[in-house]
């Protein structure tokens, strides 16, 4: 679809974000030791830490990603949103307040409290890079999706805004800083998606008749783009792809509902029909490619049931591995979030053990509902009119201008905050582990407070630098599928130590370096070398794969865990 | 680590671990449960789905009512030894 810019959400854009910026400005002042920069001096209170943990939580894959994969195929994107939330019960009831005890700055602090090791320094500090950088795609890459329609501007320049943006709050400022950030945001995010959901269910379902005619976006072999047989945009003679997203029939013949109830909304979706856009695969003729998108009446009791998505077909097929592959989606999900270096690093900006506690709770209610409301927007874009058939990440911000354009420039400039304060967050964690993991167990000394604080802000400026590359290379990447990665790689390489460190006295400090290690490269080798991997990324055909399905965590987790027992065992006897 | 909050603490997330199993083997190996609607009209899939979500809050809150202050005292203790 072609988006024109308005003023409005240029203006509120702007604002926003000068606001943001001005916000940080102030607020870093004060930060100058290594205790304020990466810590806050542990002094926010709990209450905004719980919002600013749904602040760094919910990022662009929450909002854009999940909305968007529920407009598009219905229940499924909402799996997601049931495993990110189920997270942080492991975060809550098993990591938060050890975390809290045993650590001060970053993540290889709380698994180097016992042992005091340069090498698990080391191997925390890897693993911390790897999760975050890969955790930073996705948001470098919803990034330029956003301000496509925003701002008129093309991919890499959303993507370079944002960057240049973080790096300035996070050298600035550090921790306090992006704390408000993330308070503000997250904050904003809930009421908003809240005031989306109760404009949907007030507005309630319409009947439209069935689109008879598919449309098709064509790539020529001289690079032009053709949309319905006519070159790309909105000048006579030209043709921009036509907003979808109709029900075609109500239960008991009606033609208009009107409001709705908060489950009414459900019944009656599951007694109707939605006209689906299925992607059908690319045909080439002559050296053009066209994509075609049909319409597709679906019945609501499929849209509101798993497994219809192409994703999570699998579960409804008689194939042991295809059900594996969901199972073990699922356990990374739930395991994946006590792993997340930026949130863990969180619990250092609070004052006790008892703040950690009800930080976490407050961020768990917030969350929660969020996610809550994500079934309301996504089948509310699914029904709104507004969708684009060539881009999902779309779904929540199209929804918001099929209501109004105020809502559509309000909408978009937090999801745009989304993704800068998740961001500050991810890189934040990275400057920690850079200045205070690698750098520090390297040189095998201690830095005075002020070296510590620079090299962390040289080490944003660098990671900052990667992100906007790898943003840029990555465009037109699923945002969700890289999310889940991060989350596999995190929970086999993070959780296997931290909870054993937490539960079983014989834990050397060569077991925890070797199940890092070792839950590391065996949930990256296995990313690679998965059917997903090789069709998304190489282009190659799936069923060359090496591994038997896509997602790792469900070998890899466990393997993390008897490599730490086995290590630990053999190397016992000579313990320090 | 044997204190009372904490052993609340994997009560609860024992009792979570079963609800959120349960949900991810029955979509796996019973998927058309989930299509049922006893309730208002509404499937399983999203009863399930959303009483997972409040589930999760609920019981942090039990967590957070009857977790004890003088355990947060020891905790906070070994934090302020370990650290300087």
């Amino acid at each position: 679809m072609i988006y024109e810019p308005s003023l409005t959400a240029v203006v509120f854009f702007f604002g926003f974000v000068g606001l943001t910026l001005g916000l940080s400005f102030y607020l870093g002042r004060k930060a100058k030791s290594s205790e304020g920069y990466f810590a806050a001096h542990g002094q926010i209170p709990w209450f905004v830490n719980g919002v600013a943990f749904a602040g760094d939580y919910l990022s662009a894959a929450s909002f854009l990603g999940i909305c968007g994969m529920i407009a598009v195929s219905g229940y499924d994107g909402f799996l997601y949103s049931i495993g990110f939330l189920a997270g942080w019960i492991v975060a809550l009831f098993v990591v938060a307040e050890p975390m809290k005890r045993l650590g001060k700055f970053t993540f290889a602090d709380a698994l180097n409290a016992k042992f005091d090791s340069p090498g698990i320094k080391l191997a925390a500090g890897v693993s911390t890079l790897a999760v975050s950088v890969f955790y930073l795609i996705p948001q470098m890459v919803g990034a330029g999706v956003l301000v496509q329609p925003l701002l008129g501007l093309p991919h890499w320049a959303g993507v370079l805004i944002v960057g240049a943006v973080v790096i300035f709050i996070v050298v600035t400022a550090g921790m306090v800083s992006t704390t408000w950030v993330q308070f503000l945001k997250g904050a904003l995010l809930v009421i908003f998606s809240a005031v989306l959901t109760v404009l949907i269910l007030e507005r309630g379902f319409k009947v439209e008749p069935v689109p008879e005619e598919s449309q098709t976006i064509t790539k020529t072999a001289d690079g032009q783009t053709l949309v319905n047989g006519e070159p790309k945009g909105t000048k006579p003679g030209e043709n921009s792809l036509r907003p979808v997203g109709t029900l075609s029939k109500l239960p008991n013949g009606q033609t208009e509902t009107g409001p709705l109830g908060p489950l009414e909304f459900f019944s009656v979706l599951q007694n109707s029909e939605v006209v689906l856009w299925k992607k059908q695969p690319p045909v080439e003729e002559n050296g053009a490619v066209t994509t075609e998108y049909k319409p597709e009446p679906t019945p609501g009791s499929r849209v509101l049931r798993p497994g219809e998505s192409s994703k999570f077909a699998g579960i409804r097929r008689d194939n042991l591995i295809d059900k594996l592959n969901f199972v073990s989606l699922m356990l990374a999900l739930f395991c994946g979030t006590a792993s997340l270096p930026h949130i863990l690093i969180r619990y250092y900006t609070v004052k006790d053990v008892a703040a950690a506690r009800k930080s976490t709770i407050v961020g768990i209610g917030t969350i929660g509902f969020f996610y809550i409301l994500t079934l309301y927007m996504g089948l509310g874009a699914m029904t709104s009119g507004a969708m684009d058939v060539s881009n999902s990440n779309m779904a929540a911000p199209l929804l918001a201008l099929s209501i109004s354009k105020l809502l559509f420039a309000i909408i978009s400039a937090i999801a745009f905050t989304t993704v800068l304060g998740t961001v500050s967050g991810l890189i934040l964690a990275s400057a920690g582990a850079v200045a205070h993991d690698l750098v520090g167990s390297f040189f095998g000394r201690s830095m005075t407070d002020h070296e510590q604080v620079r090299i962390a802000k040289l080490a944003s400026v660098v990671v900052g630098v990667i992100a906007i590359v790898l943003g840029i290379l990555f465009e037109g990447f699923n945002v969700g599928y890289l999310v889940g990665w991060a989350f596999s790689v995190a929970a086999s390489a993070n959780l296997p130590a931290l909870v054993m460190l937490l539960f079983w006295k014989g834990v050397t400090k060569q077991g925890v370096i070797a199940a890092v290690i070792v839950g590391m490269t065996s949930s990256l080798a296995w990313i690679l070398l998965s059917a997903d991997t090789f069709a998304t990324v190489y282009g190659w055909p799936a069923e060359d794969a090496l591994v038997p399905f896509s997602q790792p965590g469900i070998v890899t987790i466990p393997l993390g865990f008897a490599t730490l027992v086995v290590v630990s065992l053999l190397t016992g006897g000579k313990a320090e | 680590m044997q204190s009372q909050t904490s052993r609340l603490g994997l009560t609860l997330f024992g009792l979570y671990l079963l609800l959120y199993g349960g949900f991810v083997l029955l979509n796996a190996f019973a998927p058309t449960t989930m299509e049922e609607t006893p309730l208002a009209g509404v499937n399983i899939a999203i009863l399930y789905g959303f009483g997972l979500i409040i589930a999760a809050f609920v019981l942090a809150l039990i967590y957070g009512i009857f977790s004890k202050s003088s355990d947060d005292d020891a905790m906070d203790e070994v934090a302020k030894d370990g650290n300087g």
